[in-house]
């Protein structure tokens, strides 16, 4: 314990930049997620045969394995000659938070109580107005819980997309295997736990933030 | 004044929800729609502001044929009062009022003054309850805004789908006086729909009684329980309806026909105001141990005493007339 404490101290500036290469991935992939799912959400609430398909595909998506899902990108890409690196890992993490994204988004709308729907109607919203002050408001933190749980899903998944290059906390565990040194792995595992936790409950209390202050 | 012309909806093709119904509601009037669950009271409620599309006849406000109008202003134009009140839980009181002022683009003064006006209206004081969200309010409270909701851009036209149906009675008595005292203020063009016969009395102009979607009976209520149409309106307002009835006419209206008696034991006997309505001059009555009650006039001088008798009377050379 004491030598990854050193490990720590001697290095802390090269831990520091790649933390921010993992928090600039995982950020970078979740706004994109987020900007496709949840609109694609509250799309899917008006069309229910879609909706369980698409759930379904993403539910798929879920199970493949990361190692496996960045082998799998490495052909495609590499046309672009982008095989490697930021990319492949970038369209992975997106692909991984559509799920919780997008099904959050789904279930939340979706459970907007009808009378609340009904009235905002009735009143004379139209479609955007009624989301927008309306339904969105009231589904947010629901929607801020997927989002949530993106994020920690995406510092996980995005430690293994150092094995294509990616960079990040990752790095740190594949290099410290590699060279079998086990303090530059546990620093590496250690850092992303952090992270994890951090991101998490800063979410968390954006996410209290935003609930309605009268439900 | 909004007439209904054949209107008639099927939904899903085979249910016929509201079947060829004609009638006329005159400006400042409120019509009530009774009649039992499932007979189609919400589906036309819902046809005039165009929730429900129609499938055959037509809805015309004020001679406008409601489905030659933009559907969104003409929303903004009826005010709507859903059963559950539906607040948006995520606005203040406030916000939730003034929604539709904001859509119609009023600047933030009006907004104000508007709520001001409509809260101290139903009796609630607009700086308490401004920025209070609607889960801190009680039922009737939030009953209250969900109406005051409605009137904040100040429609000629509201809908009421049961406004007071989850009210214990002696609140949803005291809300529906408070309704009727404003009306009388606002004079708006009102569908109120209901399935309590009490309710549809007191508070209708006329009433339209309805069953599997057809308009039994559409007459004011003392016509409507002096002679009702059919043995399903004669049911529905039940065989108390002569004493129903008595609900309609105040002390004032018996002083028209008969004279009081004069006074013997004042001190004792409970009093009653020249205002009070003959339905409750009677159970007073029932359940006094006096056999007659003082009536007291609008300066609280009694001006003579009331027995059963005389209430008797009012209601059979009543009964004849109508
Ligand atoms: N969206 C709908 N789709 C199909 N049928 C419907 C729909 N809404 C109502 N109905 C049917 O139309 C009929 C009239 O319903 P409506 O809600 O107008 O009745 P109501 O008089 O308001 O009843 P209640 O007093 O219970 O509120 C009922 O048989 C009901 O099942
Ligand atoms: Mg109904």
């Amino acid at each position: 314990m004491q030598s990854v404490f050193q490990y720590f101290t001697n290095n802390w500036s090269y831990i520091l930049e790649l933390t921010f290469q993992h928090f600039q991935l995982v950020a970078t992939a979740v706004v994109i997620a987020i900007l496709i799912g949840v609109p694609l959400g509250i799309y899917l609430t008006t069309n229910k045969a879609l909706a369980e398909a698409v759930l379904q595909i993403c539910a798929i998506i879920m199970t493949i394995p990361s190692i496996a899902l960045f082998g799998l990108m490495i052909p495609l890409l590499s046309v672009i000659n982008q095989g490697i690196g930021f990319l492949p890992a970038l369209i992975a993490l997106i692909l991984y938070s559509q799920l919780p994204i997008i099904r959050n988004t789904y279930v939340a709308i979706n459970n907007v109580n009808p009378d609340m729907r009904d009235a905002a109607i009735g009143i004379g919203m139209t479609t955007w107005q009624r989301l927008r002050q309306v339904e969105i408001p009231i589904a947010l933190p629901v929607i801020m819980a997927g989002v949530r749980t993106a994020v920690v899903l995406s510092i996980g998944i995005g430690a293994i997309a150092a094995f294509i290059g990616a960079g990040g906390l990752g790095v740190l565990i594949d290099q410290g295997i590699s060279r079998s040194n086990r303090d530059m792995v546990i620093a590496g595992a250690i850092g992303v736990s952090l992270l994890s936790i951090i991101a998490d409950s800063l979410l968390g209390l954006v996410q209290k933030k935003l609930s309605p202050k009268g439900a | 004044m909004i007439q209904f012309s054949n209107v008639t909806k099927i939904y899903n093709g085979n249910v016929k929800a509201v079947d060829d119904v004609n009638f006329t509601v005159q400006k400042g009037n409120i019509s009530v729609f009774l009649g039992p669950s499932g007979c189609g009271k919400t589906t036309l409620l819902r046809m005039v502001n165009r929730l429900v599309p129609i499938t055959d006849g037509t809805i015309s406000i004020n001679g406008t044929d409601t489905s030659s109008l933009n559907e969104i202003e003409l929303r903004r134009k009826i005010g709507y009062v859903i059963q559950s009140n539906g607040l948006f839980p995520n606005m203040n009181i406030e916000e939730n009022v003034c929604i539709v002022p904001k859509l119609l683009g009023w600047d933030r003064k009006k907004q104000r003054d508007r709520f001001n006006y409509l809260m101290d209206l139903v009796g609630l004081a607009p700086d308490e309850y401004r920025n209070r969200y609607p889960h801190e309010l009680s039922g009737g409270q939030q009953q209250r805004v969900g109406i005051v909701r409605a009137m904040a851009a100040d429609p000629p036209v509201m809908l009421m789908d049961e406004p007071f149906g989850a009210l214990d009675p002696i609140i949803r008595t005291h809300i529906q006086n408070e309704f009727l005292q404003i009306q009388k203020e606002v004079q708006k063009t009102i569908l109120f729909v209901s399935h309590d016969i009490d309710e549809a009395i007191k508070m209708g102009d006329r009433v339209a009684i309805f069953k599997d979607g057809k308009l039994m009976q559409y007459d004011s209520p003392a016509e409507l329980l002096a002679n009702p149409k059919n043995n399903f309106v004669r049911q529905f307002v039940g065989s108390d309806r002569a004493i129903k009835s008595l609900s309609l006419y105040t002390v004032a209206d018996l002083l028209d026909q008969t004279k009081l008696k004069p006074v013997k034991n004042k001190l004792t006997t409970p009093r009653v105001s020249v205002d009070t309505n003959l339905r409750e001059v009677l159970s007073t009555l029932f359940n006094g141990s006096e056999s007659e009650l003082l009536v007291e006039d609008h300066n609280k001088q009694v001006i003579g005493s009331l027995t059963i008798a005389d209430v008797q009377n009012y209601l059979q050379s009543n009964s004849q007339t109508a």
